[in-house]
């Protein structure tokens, strides 16, 4: 589960490589037209019309088939509860991902919220060379965050840019505004990309906002509304977002997308919307059932390909799964890493293995960091800089590296 | 940086207000042999100064921090140095400009976050605790955030409830932050130097009042590699009979009740603790364990203190070696109130200090 990120570096493309090479068609240009147009506020927007291949659409199907089959794994490991605490499920909105991803390069940041906590480790939720700057678990919070990635790569003069994600429900916090009105004075190349599923947890956006047409909310700054369950519409947006704002600073882009889970495993989704609403998106405007029409009518792939595809999808997952099912919990001296950076603060004082060190629990110098218990310390004896505590400070205290 | 420098080190005489008179006293006491002099806030104008000098991502960013010289002339001149993309004036928007710093933070630059004063801090507190303090923990230390947020901390003199209070106990409670509270010219250089070098998000907590105030400095301070240790106090002033704990401020009325005890024959230990987190309990447990007794000095409020945790963690460290029970001493248990009066019951006092040390050296009245 660790290993699926949005920005797989290295996505097997083995099947689809394999289509296409009997067809010789992989690099020839196809033109798709965007399910609506886009509509603009304070600017010109892009054409309907966007340039792709058999290539990309191939990929964007198996990309996409990838993330909705690790939606569905994510909902019955956390029924198994192998995953814990909260599980926002994204099945739905793909489009919005896989499109984005297609638009930009791994110097382009990405911060968003939401995000779950794995058995194991959540490092992969953040990934800092490939541009991902995590979910944060603060609604809105990462949007000055993001506002503040932009000033730093103008300030390096990086001709890069961020999106910063948000929801709907995020969409009205005031500390947006004030991200905002900064990237608009100082001509920041940051990117608001609003997925409105149209559902801030349980409250339609209709009851949250008094004005719920998002890409305009940026009053002075410009804005584009997108069918975020196409996901050419979404490329389209995203490669015009990123030109615009190295030239001319903040844009907005609302992403109009739906979820079909709840806002979180708790909820069924169905108290707050009715299911006939649900079942209609998903008959109408599903994204990958969209790629799939485009790939069987351009004839890239026959039906059986396209299912082989999901077959291999659903193999990778559940090998992935298998491996983070293996995959330890934390050492217990993890606790205290990471605290503080690495290498910085303690010396510690070589009396400190000299001390009477009896009912030790654990001990390694080698990692910097010690763990102690029921030892009498000779205080004058240490002089280590940072010390931390467990539960009990009697029984489990560190020295943290 | 020594063109500022030399503007300053004719310095004109402050008047010190009321609150203040006890700060001149211990100014003039000789720490080093040098005559040379400088204010807190050049101190701390010129570690800023150097620090930009030195590592071009050190940037600057606050509300009049520019073109208005700092809100307390703290960023004088820097703008015109460094020029407006390294000093940043914000809009009046705390939650928007830190989060904008921490972001930054994140991408590699090293920004210092000006708040005009702490008590505005808190609305940006969310960006201080969970986006920067917690973020290289979250991230298994792929995301450090080299951020400091520095401003005038606790009261200054009239400026009433919400723009009096103190904060080094709320950010000394977080692990992942560092909180530094320097007092002298010394203090203020050195700290702030460390708090910009740190790779951890730093809350620096300065004093109003203390700005003004001249403190000796020796060459070696003047160094543009100077800096202090983080997590380290000060033992201000060597005694044997009574440990007082104190930091920013309070560190003058300690020693001024040192030299009162002294009279009496109370021969107090004065320990300046520069750092609130990583506190060094070391150097509080040993002075302790020296004299027996404990008396601790801050300003912020009695409940949850910085006093609180010095008192639990030598009662569990050395117990065995109190003599006395240990003693508190903060500001009252109300809001600041306004009136000068009031006002002046409401931050401990100098009297304070001597009237607890002689209690825990049973030696009331």
């Amino acid at each position: 589960m660790a290993q699926l990120t949005h920005r797989t570096t290295a996505f097997q493309k083995t099947l689809s490589a394999a289509i296409l090479s009997t067809r010789h068609l992989s690099t020839s240009p196809i033109t798709v037209e965007t399910s609506v147009p886009f509509t603009a506020h304070n600017i010109d927007p892009p054409s309907r019309s966007v340039e792709t291949t058999p290539q990309e659409l191939l990929t964007f199907y198996r990309d996409m088939a990838l993330m909705r089959r690790m939606e569905i794994a994510a909902d019955s490991l956390y029924k198994s509860k192998l995953i814990r605490g909260f599980c926002h499920l994204y099945d739905g909105q793909e489009a919005v991902a896989v499109g984005m991803e297609a638009a930009i390069t791994k110097k382009d940041c990405i911060i968003t919220a939401r995000m779950f906590e794995g058995e194991g480790r959540f490092d992969a939720l953040y990934k800092k060379e490939g541009g991902f700057y995590g979910g944060h678990g603060i609604v809105g919070a990462q949007v000055p965050l993001g506002c503040g990635l932009a000033f730093a790569q103008k300030y390096s003069k990086d001709e890069n840019v961020t999106f910063a994600m948000y929801g709907d429900g995020a969409a009205n916090q005031g500390q947006l505004f004030e991200a905002l009105n900064m990237a608009a004075l100082w001509d920041l190349p940051a990117i608001l990309v609003c997925e409105n599923n149209h559902y801030g947890m349980g409250t339609a956006e209709w009851r949250a906002a008094k004005s719920p047409a998002y890409y305009k909310r940026g009053d002075y700054v410009p804005g584009l509304k997108v069918d975020g369950m196409d996901a050419f519409a979404v490329k389209q947006a995203c490669k015009f977002a990123k030109e615009h704002a190295l030239k001319n600073g903040p844009i907005i882009l609302e992403m109009d997308t739906y979820r079909y889970h709840g806002h979180s495993m708790s909820d069924p989704g169905s108290t707050y919307r009715t299911r006939d609403e649900i079942s209609g998106v998903r008959q109408e405007r599903d994204p990958i059932e969209r790629i799939r029409k485009l790939i069987l009518s351009h004839d890239l792939a026959t039906e059986k390909e396209l299912k082989d595809t999901e077959k291999e999808v659903r193999k990778e997952v559940d090998e992935a799964i298998a491996k983070a099912k293996e995959s330890p919990l934390p050492d217990p001296s993890e606790l205290f890493t990471n605290v503080y950076v690495k290498g910085y603060g303690v010396e510690l004082n070589k009396s400190l293995l000299e001390l009477d060190l009896t009912n030790l629990s654990r001990f390694s110098v080698e990692q910097s960091l010690v763990l102690f218990s029921n030892i009498k310390l000779t205080l004058l004896v240490i002089d280590c800089i940072s010390q931390s505590f467990g539960a009990d400070r009697k029984e489990l205290r560190a020295v943290l590296p | 940086m020594w063109g500022i420098m030399r503007q300053r080190a004719a310095c004109k005489a402050y008047h010190a207000l009321n609150l203040e008179q006890g700060i001149r006293a211990i100014a003039l006491r000789a720490f080093s042999s040098s005559a040379k002099q400088m204010t807190v806030r050049d101190a701390l104008n010129s570690a800023l100064d150097e620090e930009m000098s030195a590592d071009p991502k050190v940037f600057i960013m606050g509300e009049e921090v520019g073109e208005y010289q700092g809100a307390y002339k703290i960023s004088k001149g820097l703008l015109d140095k460094y020029g407006p993309e390294r000093v940043v004036d914000t809009p009046i928007t705390e939650a928007g400009f830190a989060g904008i710093g921490v972001g930054a933070a994140y991408y590699g630059l090293r920004p210092v976050i000006e708040f005009m004063t702490f008590n505005f801090s808190m609305q940006a507190i969310d960006h201080i605790i969970n986006s920067a303090a917690k973020s290289n923990y979250m991230s298994a230390g792929q995301i450090s955030v080299p951020i400091v947020f520095r401003g005038p901390n606790g009261a200054a003199a009239g400026v009433g409830a919400q723009h009096s209070q103190c904060y080094a106990a709320w950010y000394g409670a977080i692990p992942g932050l560092k909180v530094l509270a320097p007092y002298s010219s010394e203090d203020a250089r050195g700290l702030l130097k460390a708090a910009i070098r740190d790779p951890d998000p730093v809350v620096f907590l300065e004093n109003e009042l203390l700005y003004g105030e001249s403190f000796p400095i020796s060459d070696e301070v003047l160094d543009s590699s100077f800096s202090l240790p983080i997590g380290k106090a000060k033992i201000e002033r060597e005694g044997k009979d009574v440990t007082i704990t104190a930091f920013s401020k309070m560190v003058g009325y300690a020693l001024q009740a040192a030299d009162i005890l002294a009279k009496e024959g109370i021969n107090a230990e004065v320990i300046n603790l520069r750092t609130i987190r990583p506190l060094d309990r070391s150097t509080i447990n040993s002075s302790v364990r020296k004299t027996n007794r404990l008396v601790t000095v801050e300003e912020g409020f009695p409940q949850h203190g910085v006093g609180a945790e010095i008192c639990a963690t030598v009662v569990e460290d050395s117990f065995e070696y109190l003599d006395a029970p240990v003693e508190r001493i903060a500001g009252a248990d109300v809001p600041m109130p306004y009136a000068a009066n009031l006002e002046r019951m409401a931050v401990p006092q100098v009297e304070d200090i001597v009237r607890a040390a002689k209690r825990a050296c049973y030696r009331s009245r």
